[in-house]
């Protein structure tokens, strides 16, 4: 899968204007390093001599830009691009034409050690490069920087050993390094067509790399050309974004002392250029506290972006007429049990009076607006919920599994209604089926010639608009052209939403059972999507990196959340709809401001693709599941990891809390469902240090939260859903093999 | 690491490259296939890499073909075809050089076209529903088709049992007849014998299927000749799954074409070796598959098909079962068949068929009854008692019987039921128990008059034959008595005393307390007495344990010895009569207790007097009443005057 082009190239040109402007905030002796290269340029060849004007770096950048606005044929851009930059034709002429001289003064401008004899491979490389593809090769040409690819291991090994001679309270901050300096220095190696070297080098210091990045090395060692790091999705990663540090001040010193005695110049350079170092004020971390929170493809969070204010409160609740409800209280519970209704409705008015401190204003996100059906179905389930069942450790909830049988094609996905009377599946064979797990049949709505025929003034309209002959307790939805990867309910049991490997969410109708709308926009393919728990909107998220906010009357997005480095596994709704989760294959969950797009945190800790998130029903946590078979819990208002669940062996494909948010309960690719004592895992106590530095220490104590585990026959569980009673429902396909 | 670094992919040799470039007509040079060669492994790698992303998101642990295929689309590469089957590619070494190869096949379009089996489609997607947990404890019940002890077996156990299942009602026979061997002689299989045994329970799902059907008698067959199993209660349950395949009318049988017959015969065989190895194992079996196909012999609304596996059944257990059920049977089961064999409609032309299947299966049978009978009978005085069994019969007739021709001696002997038996045997009155053996001579006459000349084409009739069992049929009552009483005292002497326990089985004034009372210990002695409980004392209830009122128990007796008697009884409107039943226990013998029982029969129960409605008011041992019932109503078809 040849990533993301086009689109990615792009935002990479743009990006390319960046690193410079922010060198100095990581290192704010950048000066010391970057003195030396002008010498090394001057000293380096009369090849250079060609164009080398002020700022070249960011010159470059915008010839790139424009040239690839060309390429894109883009013309009123490039001539206001021109225009703003104050670029004469003249210049971008002869750089077109001079291309390699141009690329190669600028890789010169950055050679820092090094004879001339090494520059003038690089130019002669980087220029036929150059020549193919100047854009490209520009977004590649950090690593042109280049030393003597022998001493490579040499400085490697150097801060290696440096590292293990400190003293151990820094070496765990400082070992941080070791990974994303290996990475980049093969890349450089790679890039420069050092194949051996390279070689070399991977065998020699890829075993020192902590074990959660495995997978990623393993890739990394079938990359050994030049040719291969073009498209490389991975490459792109570690070249688009910055790898975030955080370390103690102190060490931070320490380092900084060291590489400035040794003269490590290739290694600091490398430091500035792709890495970025938050440094705090205070004790430096221990090793597992680093370890809970690193494993993602581009580090830690920063800091600053778990810092923004986040209304994770519930909405208030409408207020709703319940006579009806005392009413039918009274009449079904006779045999006496008016006393659980008191505190019932003290319960509900407590709610709606009181408004959450936390929670957003309530028309912050404009809603739809509820129809009698809704109200209807609210009171329903305000009924249902004074029949749950309160869990806890000692009550466990029944479990019911709904065996897919015979699914031969493939289940991809399922989805379960909030009432629980529906449940649909996705297939590998572009089918969607809607089950009636019910009595009560699936029908659909007669024709039109049909309905014309109707009585509409009738009481009963609503049950003679649908077609007794269409009966069946299940039905078939065909329109995909590719597997079902997600799939979800509309709240009103109206919709049904579906997204897959074709590129596209439809939106189909449960009375019709016919597509309504075809969503276009990812282009690739769509691995989940979501309805918000209010309907109307929903959320997407896809192989594009880019999570996208609909409106179902609106055929094209609202929002657009670019930011993670890699494809959006799962995609999930706050309560309050306020916000969006999105899971991702960097290994990271992200929380998006559905106001303004804006990403509001960042966790970082998983150690594999992210494939399930639930929110705990007061909004205030949120739980993801991951390929290393780990459920980690996140506080969302302080942005802090609290809390990691081991034990699942496998993807964890399904999390979901109990409607109290007592139990949370995991299902995985293992064949097991776990629970896990929700309420005392979210008893972490937060001092205001932990709070502000989000250094929070783990209590390992997976094995007294887990309170049961329940084993399926070789059915991988990949949904789970509480009913309003806290029932415990779980789903899969019965798999023979 | 280095050796890990070379090792760690698959490689496209230089070679390999330079062949493919060769077979699309392009040459290579070394240095662009070395170049090439590594380019494509680099590219293979990333494609697989890419591919897996789709198998998680399906939710597989198996990376699919069509997940490469995906992967090789979004990088605009053409797919790769024709490899989408879900079962692996057999993957195989040439026989010279290192070479492997995907085995491809030709497929025969115009075979495939044309075939008449069309394949059935996949059956439909289904969610099912199923408490698993409730209240987060335990499994309610087992769901799907792994029993869910399995998972707790250990590793090894459970993969051995997956490979042996699938091998067997798989595809591939020689994989087959491997599995089956291992089956029949692996050593440590114990563990297993639950699920294979609720494997070959699944007879009843595949009954469509002759082919499934065949390999679970196979199964079956490995397991019983396997030394090391202990088969214990399983027996049942394995011998029951014999049964369905020799009685019920499959649904492969609709299909004329399906040569189910075979697969009856071969039932049936297995039947008889389960019976002879491990017929100990279960007391009362024999009992009990007797009173089954007799009762299916005798359902005239059962396929003849159902007719024919009963009668092979039979005849695979011996030509005493034969005599026992058979035998008896005929007058009635003939009228029946002849209907069906006279009938020459068209319509009738698939019955006919089977009905000549049955023909051929009796004749079989009672050929070898009367060989046998007459085999035994000229070498007599075997082992003491052996040569009275053509009259003697009972209890002691059977015990020494030549061996291999009858049941062994233990389930036989005490074929009479033990206190739990009741409950299938349906209790006293069956026919083998107030059988009378019928001599020789009177048996082929009989015989004869049904089947005329293709019976004599394989047993010579006549004078020596005769000869062979003097003085047999006119050997008067009290000849037989002592015969009896004889072989009682060799029982004597051979068993301890045993306990004994009596049931009254039909009687007009049913009271039941006396049937709680232990015997007396005089009872022993009457056991003797037996052959002369045919009495028709339907006065003294009091009495009934003893037994005396013997008089007249020969008035219908000899009805059988009599042909057309025999096929048109006379209207009997005689008193209701008692039939005893003697059951009982010895310790002491072998493993476990042995269970006996006597029985003094009734006369067939008459149609004026409707037995059923005494059968639900009888004072008798255990719970006998739906039995008794049900064997009345067989008992009386017997002589129904067709």
């Amino acid at each position: 899968m040849a990533a993301v082009q086009d689109g990615q190239v792009e935002s990479d040109a743009e990006k390319e204007t960046k690193p410079d402007a922010s060198n100095d905030v990581a290192g704010n002796s950048s000066g010391g390093a970057r003195s030396m290269s002008p010498n090394a340029a001057s000293s380096a060849s009369g090849a250079a001599k060609a164009a080398a004007p002020t700022g070249p770096g960011e010159q470059q950048t915008l010839l790139a830009v424009l040239q690839f606005l060309k390429r894109s044929k883009l013309l009123e851009s490039v001539d206001i691009l021109r225009r703003e930059a104050g670029l004469s034709d003249e210049l971008d002429e002869s750089q077109t034409n001079d291309g390699a001289a141009a690329g190669s003064a600028s890789l010169l401008r950055r050679v820092s050690v090094g004879g001339a004899a090494a520059t003038n491979i690089a130019a002669t490389t980087t220029s036929k490069g150059a020549e193919d593809q100047p854009d490209v090769s520009i977004v590649l040409s950090a690593y042109s920087q280049q030393g003597d690819p022998a001493l490579y291991q040499v400085y490697y090994s150097g801060l290696k050993n440096f590292i293990e001679s400190v003293l151990d309270c820094h070496r765990a901050e400082l070992s941080q390094l070791f990974y994303p300096l290996f990475v980049h220095m093969y890349l450089e190696l790679v890039y420069n067509n050092h194949e051996h070297e390279a070689k070399v080098f991977f065998e020699k210091f890829s075993g020192d790399q902590e074990c959660y990045y495995r997978d990623d090395l393993r890739v990394l060692s079938g990359l050994t050309k030049k040719e291969h790091m073009k498209g490389n999705e991975t490459l792109l990663d570690f070249r688009t974004s910055k790898f975030v540090l955080r370390i103690s001040r102190d060490s931070y010193q320490l380092l900084k002392r060291h590489l400035q005695e040794r003269q490590n110049n290739q290694i600091w350079l490398i430091i500035q250029e792709h890495l970025y170092i938050d440094i705090f004020d205070g004790m430096p971390r221990s090793k597992s506290q680093i370890d809970s929170m690193s494993g993602s493809l581009a580090g830690e969070a920063r800091r600053e972006a778990n810092k923004a204010k986040v209304y994770y409160g519930l909405l208030k609740e409408p207020e709703i007429e319940v006579p009806l409800d005392d009413e039918d209280d009274e009449a079904e519970n006779e045999e006496g049990k008016p006393k659980k209704k008191k505190p019932k409705k003290d319960n509900l008015g407590s709610k709606n009076k009181k408004q959450d401190p936390n929670a957003p204003q309530q028309n912050r996100i404009p809603l739809p607006e509820l129809k009698d059906s809704d109200k209807l179905d609210k009171i329903m389930s305000m009924k249902e919920a004074t029949k749950k069942i309160r869990l806890g450790p000692d009550t466990l909830p029944s479990i019911c599994f709904y065996t897919f049988l015979n699914a031969y094609q493939g289940l991809t996905s399922v989805d379960v209604t909030d009432d629980s009377s529906l449940i649909a599946g996705g297939f590998a064979d572009s089918t969607v089926r809607v089950w009636s797990v019910t009595p009560k049949k699936l029908r659909k709505v007669k024709s039109a010639a049909d309905l014309n025929l109707i009585d509409k003034e009738a009481d009963d309209v609503l049950e003679r608009i649908m077609d007794e002959k269409t009966a069946s307790e299940s039905k078939i939805l065909y329109g995909h052209s590719g597997p079902v990867y997600g799939i979800s309910f509309s709240p009103d049991r109206n919709y049904l939403l579906s997204s897959s490997e074709d590129g596209t969410v439809r939106l189909w109708s449960l009375q019709t059972f016919t597509c309504l709308v075809g969503y276009k926009g990812h282009n690739y393919p769509v691995w989940d999507t979501q309805f918000s728990p209010y309907g109307y909107y929903f959320v997407s998220g896809g192989h594009d990196r880019i999570a996208r906010l609909w409106a179902t009357d609106h055929y094209q997005p609202l929002r657009m959340f670019a930011g993670h480095l890699a494809d959006i596994t799962c995609t999930h709704f706050h309560p309050n709809s306020n916000y969006v989760a999105t899971g991702s294959a960097d290994r990271t969950v992200r929380l998006w401001d559905v106001l303004n797009g804006n990403c509001v945190r960042i966790f970082s800790g998983h150690k594999g693709p992210i494939h399930s998130l639930a929110f705990s029903p007061n909004g205030k946590y949120v739980a993801s599941g991951a390929t290393d078979g780990r459920v980690l819990l996140w506080d969302i208002g302080h942005g802090l990891m609290i809390g990691e669940l081991k034990g699942h062996t496998d993807t964890v494909y399904a999390l979901k809390f109990s409607r109290d948010g007592e139990i949370l309960a995991s299902g995985s690719m293992d064949g097991t469902v776990r629970l896990w004592d929700a309420l005392k895992a979210f008893d972490v106590e937060t001092d205001d240090f932990t709070a502000a530095t989000g250094h929070i220490h783990l209590p390992d104590n997976s094995q007294e939260l887990l309170l049961g585990t329940y084993m399926t026959k070789s059915t991988p569980v990949i949904h789970l859903h509480f009913t309003r009673r806290n029932l415990l429902l779980a789903a899969g396909g019965y798999n023979s093999q | 690491m280095a050796e890990r670094e070379e090792r760690r992919f698959a490689e496209v040799s230089r070679d390999s490259v330079k062949l493919m470039a060769e077979s699309a007509g392009v040459e290579v040079g070394d240095e662009v296939a070395a170049l090439l060669a590594e380019d494509v492994c680099y590219r293979l790698r990333e494609a697989a890499q890419n591919s897996s992303q789709f198998m998680r998101h399906a939710k597989r642990r198996k990376l699919t073909v069509e997940d490469f295929n995906r992967a090789l689309r979004w990088s605009n590469v053409e797919a790769v075809c024709g490899y989408g089957a879900q079962d692996a590619l057999p993957f195989r070494p040439a026989k010279e050089g290192e070479l492997f190869f995907v085995e491809d096949r030709d497929v025969n379009l115009v075979n495939l076209a044309l075939a008449t089996n069309i394949p059935n489609g996949c059956a439909e997607t289904m969610v099912r529903v199923h408490v698993s947990y409730l209240d987060g404890k335990g499994n309610l019940e087992p769901q799907g088709t792994v029993p869910s002890a399995v998972q707790s077996l250990s590793e090894d156990l459970l993969k051995y049992y997956q490979q042996i299942t699938r091998a067997i009602l798989g595809e591939d026979p020689h994989l087959m007849k491997v599995a089956l061997l291992d089956l029949q002689t692996n050593s440590k299989i114990a563990a297993l014998l639950p699920y294979f045994v609720y494997v070959i329970s699944g007879v009843k799902s595949v009954s469509h299927d002759l082919e499934q059907l065949n390999r679970l008698l196979h199964m079956v067959k490995s397991l019983v000749q396997n030394p090391y199993l202990y088969l214990g209660s399983y027996v049942r349950s394995l011998v029951s799954s014999v049964m369905y395949c020799i009685l019920e009318p499959l649904a492969a049988s609709i299909n004329p074409l399906n040569d189910h017959w075979t697969l009856r015969d071969y039932a049936a065989l297995l039947l008889s070796h389960i019976f002879w190895t491990h017929g100990d194992l279960v007391s009362g079996l024999y009992h009990q598959i007797l009173l089954s196909l007799q009762k299916v012999l005798s359902d005239p609304v059962r396929p003849l098909c159902s007719h024919y596996g009963a009668v092979v059944g039979l005849h695979a257990l011996g030509w005493k079962a034969v005599e026992r059920v058979l035998y008896p049977h005929l007058p009635a089961y003939w009228a029946n068949l002849q209907a069906v064999l006279d009938d020459y409609s068209v319509s009738n032309a698939q019955v006919k068929a089977d009905g000549h299947k049955v023909y051929g299966a009796i004749l079989v049978a009672v050929e070898r009854l009367l060989k046998m009978k007459a085999l035994s009978l000229s070498k007599p005085a075997e082992g003491g008692v052996g040569g009275q069994q053509g009259t003697a019969g009972g209890v002691l007739g059977f015990r020494e019987s030549s061996p291999g021709l009858s049941p062994p001696p233990e389930p036989l002997s005490e074929a009479g039921l033990g206190i739990a038996s009741h409950l299938q045997a349906g209790g006293a009155g069956c026919p083998w128990e107030d059988w009378t053996p019928v001599p020789l001579p009177a048996m082929y006459c009989e015989l004869y008059s049904f089947f005329g000349d293709s019976l004599a084409v394989r047993f010579s009739t006549g004078p020596e034959l005769e000869g062979c069992l003097p003085a047999l049929p006119c050997q008067p009552a009290d000849a037989r008595k002592e015969t009896v009483a004889n072989a009682a005292a060799g029982l004597d002497n051979s068993r301890k005393m045993p306990q004994l326990t009596a049931n009254l089985n039909i009687s007009p004034r049913p009271d039941g307390s006396p049937h709680t009372e232990p015997p007396p210990p005089s009872l022993a002695a009457t056991i003797p007495g037996r052959p002369f409980a045919r009495s028709s004392s339907s006065s003294s209830s009091v009495q009934r344990r003893s037994s005396s009122s013997r008089p007249g128990q020969r008035s219908a007796g000899p009805s059988r010895d009599v042909f057309p008697k025999a096929r048109f009884p006379p209207p009997q409107a005689g008193p209701p009569s008692f039939s005893f039943l003697i059951g009982g226990r010895q310790m002491g013998r072998r493993c476990q207790g042995r269970r006996f029982q006597t029985s003094f029969g009734p006369q067939p129960p008459l149609a004026s007097l409707p037995p059923r409605a005494y059968a639900h008011k009888l004072p008798v041992i255990g719970r006998v009443s739906k039995p008794v019932r049900r064997w009345t109503c067989s008992h009386y078809s017997l002589h129904l005057p067709l």
